[in-house]
C-alpha cells in the first residue's frame, strides 16, 4: 500500500478492483465501510463476480476475467477526453511534461523496439530527450506532441467506451456510470483510493494492470494524499514483510538488486544500481544505494566484510537466469533441479498446472517440507492419479511452530511492522523455524569444517552472533535487521545514518528505526492521532522512517499547501513540514526538489521505461482467451512473456472445446490451505464448490447443490455446484461468454476436510507475467458439464 | 450496584413466586444492533458463537450456497443466511444474521410450561435453562421467529443466550466482539435506538429509501434489532413483517403440560400449592395486542 488500512476511511471514492477485501481482508475492509457511511464515499467493485464485497458496495460492474487494462484504459481516456484530471497535480508531480524520444512509437499492438527473436523489447526508444545540460527536456505547457501527456492521450484514445464494452463484456452505459464516479476525484477537494490484490497481479499483464491503476491515480492527483493511493492488499498477515525481506526472486532485502554475472566487482554493481538524477531538482533517494548495500553486506558478513574483500560482495550469488517460481519448477520438470526446501508454504497447491507440478516434484531427488502441518506438498506422491511405486523422491518433513506459537513481527499491507507475542506453547517435540534453519546452517558449516569443500568462505564467514547460536531470538534478528553503528555499538535510529564505508550495518535499510536504543518500535501501541486521519505514528513502526503515507509530499501543491486542508498529508508552515513524517527533511522547503523522492525524475512516471512490456500499458488477452484481441488481432497476447518449453501444448488451441472463461479465488472462511485443519472453519465452508451462472447451469442441466465437472486442457475438478445470479453472461466481441468461478482452498491430504475434494490449480496454465512471472491464475478457459451425485 | 441479572420473568412461574431480591431493579437494558448494510457474511460471528458457547462442530455439506448450514440447530445458535434477490436490474445479495432476537415479550417464555426453563432478565436477555426443560417444544411453536431448536439426544431445546456469562461480567456477546466490520454493535438499548436512527438516515442518503429499523412492536420490541436497507422487502431477509407473541392458542395446552411437568417431578415442587392458588403468570393484556 502507498497508504495504510485506516487511511481508507478518508476517501471519497473507494474502487475495489482485482480484490475482494470483504472476503480476503475483512478486518481492514471495515475502513472502506467507514468511508462509505461516515464520509459519504462511493464504494465500487469491478470484478468478474459479484462478491461479498459487492454485496455491500454502492455499485458493481461485472467484467470478463483478463479485461482489466481495457477498463482502466477506458477510464484514462474518459479523464483525458473530458478534462477530468487534476491539472495542477499532474503538472507539479508527474512526468507529463517530459519529452520522449522521437523514435518511440506504438503500432498494431507493439511498442517500438520489439525484437521478435528474443520476445523482448530493445528499450532505446523508450527514453527521454535530453537538453544541452544533460537533463531531460520538459514542456510545462504539456502541448509538445512528444511530451508524455500527449503520448498518453494518443495511446489510450483507442479505449473508447464502445471498445471497453466489447472487450470486457459489460454495457457501455454501466461502464460510463462507473467512470463518472471514479473520475470525479480529479479535484483538490476530492480524493479516491484503489484497493487491489492478486486479482490484478495474477495475469500475464499483471504488472501493467497495476501500472494502469497508478497512471489513473496520478492523473486524478490521488497518489500521496490521505484517502488516496494505490493500495495492494497483501495475502496473509506478513506477505508485505516477506517481500520487504526478499522472499521473492530478483531482489535483496529492502528492494536492493541481486548482482548479475557481469557485475564482477562491488563498484560495478553499485554503479549499475545507483541511478543518476534526470532533472536538477530531484532528491533521487536511490542515490544512497551504496550505503544500503554495504550496510547489508556488513550485517551478513560482519567483521569478515572489509574494504579489502569488497565487504564480502563476492560471497553473494550472481545468478545467470531467472529464479522465479515458474522457473524453479520448470527446472525441476526438466530434471535439472536436485532438491527443494519449502518452508511456510504449500507449493503443490499454490502453483499453476498441478499435473505438471506433480511431475516436477517426482523428478526431484529430495524435498524437505518445513511446516506446522503435514501438507499436500509433503504427500504429493499420493495425490490422486500418482503411483508412489514410480516415484523416487525422498521427502523429509520437519514439523515446526506455527506463528501463533512464537513471537515476532508481522508487516501488514499498510507497511506497519507490528510486534506480536507468543500466544500458546508449541506441541512437544516441535521446533521453531529459527532452530531448524540454524541447525541447517551449523551442520553445513561443520561439514565444511570436517570435509572441506569448494568455496566455503560465504558459509564460514557468515555472521552468527546470537546469545544461543543454535536458536537465535527473534528480537536479536530484529535488531540485526534494524542495524548498528559499529563505532558506538549502538542501534541506529534512521536509515539516514547508514554509511557506505562499512561503519554501519543494516539487514534491511527500510526497517532501520524499527528497533532502536529506545526499544522495539514495532511493539508500540500508542493510539494518539493528532492528525485525526488515523495515522497513529506511535502505533508500531511503518517503513520507511515511520511514514504513514508514501509520497506524501504530493499531498501538497508546489508551494507546500495541502490540496485539501481538511485532509492534509503534510503542510509547509514556512519553516517546516507538519503532519505525517515528510518525504524529505522536515525543514526542506517545498521548492527544493520533486515530490517523488525515489525517482531520478523527482516526479511520478506516467511513462516508464522500467517495465519489460511497454512504457504504457496495453490490453492483451490472457494466453487462454475466449475471444480475439479487439484492438489488434495480430498481437493477441503480451508479446514478451516467457514461454517455457512444452507449455504451448498445454494451452487450449484452435479446435479445442473450452468456451468458458474461468477464474479462481479464495473465500473468507478459509486462509489458503491451512484452515482445513480448523474444524470450525471447515464447518463454516465445508466443501470444494464450483460457482456457475444460472443460464449456463440451465443449459448444462446442472442443479444447484448438485455436482458439476470442470476441465481445462490441463486437468479436471469436480465439486458441488453453486448456481448463482451473481455471475451474468457477457457479450464479448459479439459472442456470449460465461464465467465460471472456482475456490482454491481444497487439497487431498491432511486437514479435517470432509471431502478431500479437488484442487483449483489442476486447471490453471503454467505461464506468468512478463515482468514478475507471477502465474496467470485469474483468467483461463474451461468446459463444464453436470456430474452425477456421489455415492455416499 | 444494579444487578445485571435481575429477573423479569420466569416461564410458568407467577411473578409472585420469583424471589424479591431477583426482581429488584435491574441494571441497564441492552440490545444488539445488526447493521445489515455493513455485514459481509464472513461468519466470524457464527464461529465465535460456537467457540464461546462450546457448541459442537457439526458435519456440514455444501448444498449449493455460501451458507454453512441449511438451518439453525441446537448446536448452531447463529446462522448467516444468504439470499440472492433480483428486483429488475438490481441484484442484492442479502446476508442476514439469524439468531434469537430476545423479544421484550417472549413468545417462547409465555408458551413454556416448565417452570424455570426459560428466564427473561431485566437486561433484555431471554435464556433457556436446559436443566428445567421438559422437551415439550412449546417454545418452538411460541416463537414468531422460528428460532429455538430441539436436540433429540438431550431432549431439550436450545438457542442463543446472548452470551449471558459474558454480559454478566460487563463484556459484549462473542458475536459482537468478533465482528470485523462492526456490523453488530452492542450497548444500552436506548443508545442502540439512537444509533439505528442515524444508520437509517445514512442508508436513505445512500439511496435505500425504504431503510428501516426492525424492532417489531408485536413482541414488545427486541433486544437484537436490525437496520434493514430494504425495509419494504422484509420477507427477503426472512424477517416476519408483523411478528406477534400470542399465547392464546397454546394456553390451555400449556396448563395441562405444566401440570404434567410437575407430576414428572420437574420444577419446584414446593411451589406447587402456591402456583395452583395464584395461577400461571399472565402478561398484561395490552402487551398481547399487535402494535401498529
Amino acid at each position: 500500500m502507498t497508504n495504510h488500512w485506516k487511511d481508507i476511511k478518508n476517501a471519497d471514492v473507494v474502487l475495489v478492483m482485482g480484490a475482494n477485501p470483504a472476503e480476503n481482508h475483512p478486518c481492514g475492509f471495515k475502513w472502506a465501510l467507514e468511508a462509505r457511511d461516515e464520509n459519504g464515499a462511493k464504494l465500487l467493485t469491478i470484478d468478474p463476480r459479484f462478491t461479498r464485497t459487492s454485496a455491500v458496495a454502492d455499485k458493481h460492474l461485472q467484467i470478463r476475467p483478463g479485461s482489466d487494462i481495457a477498463i482502466l484504459g477506458g477510464l484514462i481516456r474518459h479523464i483525458l477526453t473530458n478534462d477530468l484530471h487534476h491539472a495542477d497535480y499532474v503538472r507539479a508531480h508527474t512526468n507529463a511534461s517530459f519529452i520522449i524520444s522521437g523514435d518511440f512509437g506504438f503500432e498494431d499492438g507493439l511498442f517500438s523496439g520489439f525484437e521478435e527473436a528474443g520476445s523482448r523489447y530493445d528499450k532505446t526508444s523508450w527514453s527521454y530527450q535530453r537538453a544541452a545540460d544533460g537533463y531531460v527536456r520538459r514542456d510545462p505547457t504539456l502541448e509538445d506532441p512528444q511530451c508524455v501527456f500527449q503520448l498518453l492521450r494518443r495511446h489510450y484514445d483507442r479505449y473508447t467506451p464502445a471498445m471497453v464494452a466489447q472487450i470486457a463484456g459489460c454495457s457501455e452505459q454501466k461502464f460510463l456510470e462507473m467512470a463518472d464516479i471514479i473520475c470525479s476525484t480529479g479535484r483538490a477537494d476530492r480524493v479516491g483510493t484503489i484497493m487491489y490484490a492478486v486479482g490484478w497481479t495474477m495475469h500475464t499483464v499483471g504488472s501493467q494492470i497495476i501500472r494502469t491503476g497508478a497512471i489513473l491515480q496520478l492523473l486524478l492527483g490521488n497518489i500521496g494524499r490521505p484517502g488516496g493511493g494505490i493500495n495492494a492488499l497483501r495475502g496473509h498477515a506478513n506477505v508485505q514483510g516477506a517481500t520487504d525481506h526478499a522472499i521473492v526472486a530478483g531482489i535483496l532485502p529492502g528492494y536492493l538488486k541481486v548482482p548479475t554475472p557481469e557485475q564482477t566487482t562491488l563498484a560495478e554493481h553499485l554503479e549499475a544500481s545507483t541511478p543518476q538524477p534526470l532533472v536538477p531538482d530531484t532528491v533521487n533517494y536511490w542515490g544512497n544505494y551504496p550505503k544500503f548495500m554495504v550496510s547489508l553486506l556488513k550485517a551478513w558478513f560482519g567483521d569478515s566484510a572489509t574494504t579489502a574483500n569488497e565487504f564480502g560482495y563476492h560471497y553473494l550469488g550472481k545468478p545467470d537466469g531467472d529464479a522465479t517460481w515458474l522457473s524453479i519448477w520448470d527446472e525441476a520438470y526438466h530434471g535439472r533441479l536436485e532438491g527443494f526446501i519449502t518452508l511456510g508454504f504449500n507449493p503443490l497447491l499454490a502453483g499453476p498446472d498441478i499435473p505438471r507440478l506433480l511431475q516436477s516434484m517426482s523428478r526431484l531427488k529430495w524435498m524437505t517440507v518445513i511446516d506446522p502441518f503435514m501438507l499436500d506438498s509433503a504427500e504429493f506422491w499420493k495425490a490422486p492419479g500418482m503411483n508412489p511405486a514410480e516415484i523416487d523422491t525422498e521427502v523429509l518433513y520437519l514439523p515446526t511452530t506455527h506463528w501463533i506459537e512464537r513471537d515476532g513481527s508481522f508487516t501488514n499491507s499498510g507497511r506497519w511492522a507490528q510486534w506480536k507475542e507468543k500466544a500458546i506453547d508449541p506441541p512437544d517435540g516441535v521446533r521453531s523455524d529459527t532452530w531448524v534453519l540454524s541447525e541447517l546452517f551449523w551442520r553445513v558449516k561443520e561439514l565444511y569444517q570436517q570435509d572441506g569443500g569448494a568455496y566455503d568462505e560465504p558459509i564460514q564467514n557468515l555472521t552468527w552472533n546470537y546469545l544461543n547460536p543454535r536458536e537465535p531470538l527473534l528480537t536479536e534478528l530484529a535488531k540485526e535487521i534494524n542495524g548498528y553503528d559499529h563505532a558506538t555499538g549502538q542501534l541506529l535510529s534512521s536509515f539516514g545514518q547508514l554509511q557506505a564505508d562499512g561503519g554501519t550495518s543494516s539487514g534491511n535499510w527500510l526497517y532501520t528505526g524499527s528497533y532502536t536504543e529506545a526499544g522495539n518500535m514495532m511493539a508500540r501501541r500508542g493510539t494518539a492521532d493528532p492528525t485525526g486521519l488515523g495515522m497513529h505514528h506511535e502505533w508500531a513502526f511503518s517503513w520507511p522512517a515511520n511514514r504513514r503515507v508514501l509520497y506524501n509530499r504530493a499531498s501538497a501543491d508546489a508551494e507546500g499547501r495541502p490540496w485539501d486542508p481538511t485532509r492534509a498529508g503534510i503542510a509547509w508552515t514556512g519553516r517546516e513540514w507538519i503532519g505525517d513524517v515528510p518525504d524529505y527533511g522536515r525543514t526542506t522547503p517545498p521548492d527544493a526538489a520533486g515530490a517523488f523522492i525515489m525517482t531520478e525524475e523527482g516526479v511520478a512516471r506516467l511513462f516508464s521505461s522500467q517495465m519489460a512490456d511497454g512504457p504504457f500499458s496495453e490490453h492483451y488477452e490472457p494466453v487462454e482467451s475466449p475471444t480475439v484481441n479487439a484492438l489488434h488481432e495480430s498481437v493477441p497476447v503480451n508479446p514478451v512473456i516467457n514461454w517455457y518449453d512444452g507449455v504451448r501444448e498445454t494451452l487450449a488451441s484452435e479446435g479445442d472445446d473450452f468456451p468458458h472463461a474461468c477464474t479462481i479465488y479464495r473465500v473468507v472462511e478459509h486462509e489458503h490451505f491451512v484452515t482445513q485443519n480448523v474444524p470450525l472453519l471447515v464447518e463454516a465452508m465445508p466443501d470444494f464448490f464450483i460457482e456457475i451462472p444460472e443460464g449456463l447451469a440451465a443449459e448444462k442441466g446442472i442443479e444447484n447443490g448438485g455436482r458439476a465437472r470442470v476441465w481445462s486442457k490441463r486437468g479436471e475438478v469436480e465439486g458441488v455446484a453453486i448456481v448463482t445470479k451473481r455471475i451474468k453472461p457477457l457479450l464479448v466481441n459479439g459472442r456470449t461468454v460465461w464465467t465460471v468461478g472456482i475456490p482454491v482452498h481444497w487439497g487431498f491430504a491432511g486437514g479435517t476436510s470432509n471431502t478431500h475434494a479437488s484442487m483449483a490449480n489442476l486447471l490453471t496454465p503454467f505461464i506468468g507475467d512478463a515482468n514478475t512471472r507471477c502465474p496467470e491464475f485469474k483468467a483461463f478457459l474451461v468446459n463444464i458439464a453436470r456430474a452425477e451425485p456421489r455415492a455416499t | 450496584m444494579p444487578d445485571t441479572l435481575a429477573i423479569k420473568r420466569i416461564s410458568a412461574t407467577p411473578s409472585a413466586l420469583i424471589p424479591l431480591e431477583s426482581l429488584r431493579s435491574g441494571g441497564p437494558v441492552y440490545s444488539k444492533l445488526v447493521d445489515i448494510s455493513k455485514c459481509i457474511g464472513c461468519k466470524g460471528c457464527e464461529v465465535a458463537c460456537k467457540e464461546w458457547n462450546d457448541l459442537k462442530v457439526e458435519q456440514t455439506a455444501n448444498f449449493g450456497s455460501m451458507q454453512s448450514h441449511k438451518d439453525l440447530s441446537s448446536n448452531t445458535w447463529l446462522l448467516m443466511r444468504f439470499n440472492e434477490v433480483e428486483v429488475g436490474d438490481d441484484l442484492q445479495w442479502l446476508i442476514k444474521k439469524d439468531a434469537c432476537l430476545h423479544c421484550e415479550e417472549p413468545g417462547c417464555l409465555f408458551a413454556c410450561p416448565a417452570p424455570g426453563a426459560i428466564v427473561q432478565y431485566q437486561n433484555g436477555i431471554v435464556d433457556f435453562n436446559q436443566d428445567q426443560c421438559i422437551g415439550c417444544q412449546n417454545c418452538v411453536s411460541g416463537c414468531p421467529f422460528d428460532i429455538p431448536r430441539f436436540d433429540k439426544s438431550t431432549k431439550t431445546v436450545a438457542k442463543c443466550n446472548m452470551c449471558i456469562d459474558r454480559v454478566e461480567v460487563g463484556l459484549e456477546p462473542a458475536c459482537v466482539k468478533t465482528c470485523p466490520t462492526n456490523a453488530i454493535q452492542w450497548g444500552i438499548k436506548e443508545d442502540m435506538l439512537a444509533l439505528a436512527e442515524k444508520k437509517v438516515e445514512t442508508m436513505k442518503r445512500r439511496g435505500y429509501e425504504h431503510a428501516a429499523l426492525y424492532n417489531p412492536g408485536g413482541v414488545g420490541g427486541t433486544h437484537m434489532m436490525y437496520v434493514v436497507p430494504h425495509g419494504d422487502r422484509l420477507e427477503d431477509y426472512s424477517l416476519p413483517a408483523h411478528p406477534v407473541a400470542s399465547p392464546a392458542p397454546l394456553h390451555g395446552l400449556s396448563v395441562l403440560r405444566r401440570v404434567g411437568s410437575y407430576l414428572l417431578g420437574f420444577g419446584v415442587v414446593s411451589a406447587l400449592a402456591h402456583f395452583l392458588a395464584v395461577g400461571p403468570e399472565s402478561p398484561e393484556d395490552e402487551a398481547w395486542e399487535p402494535k401498529p
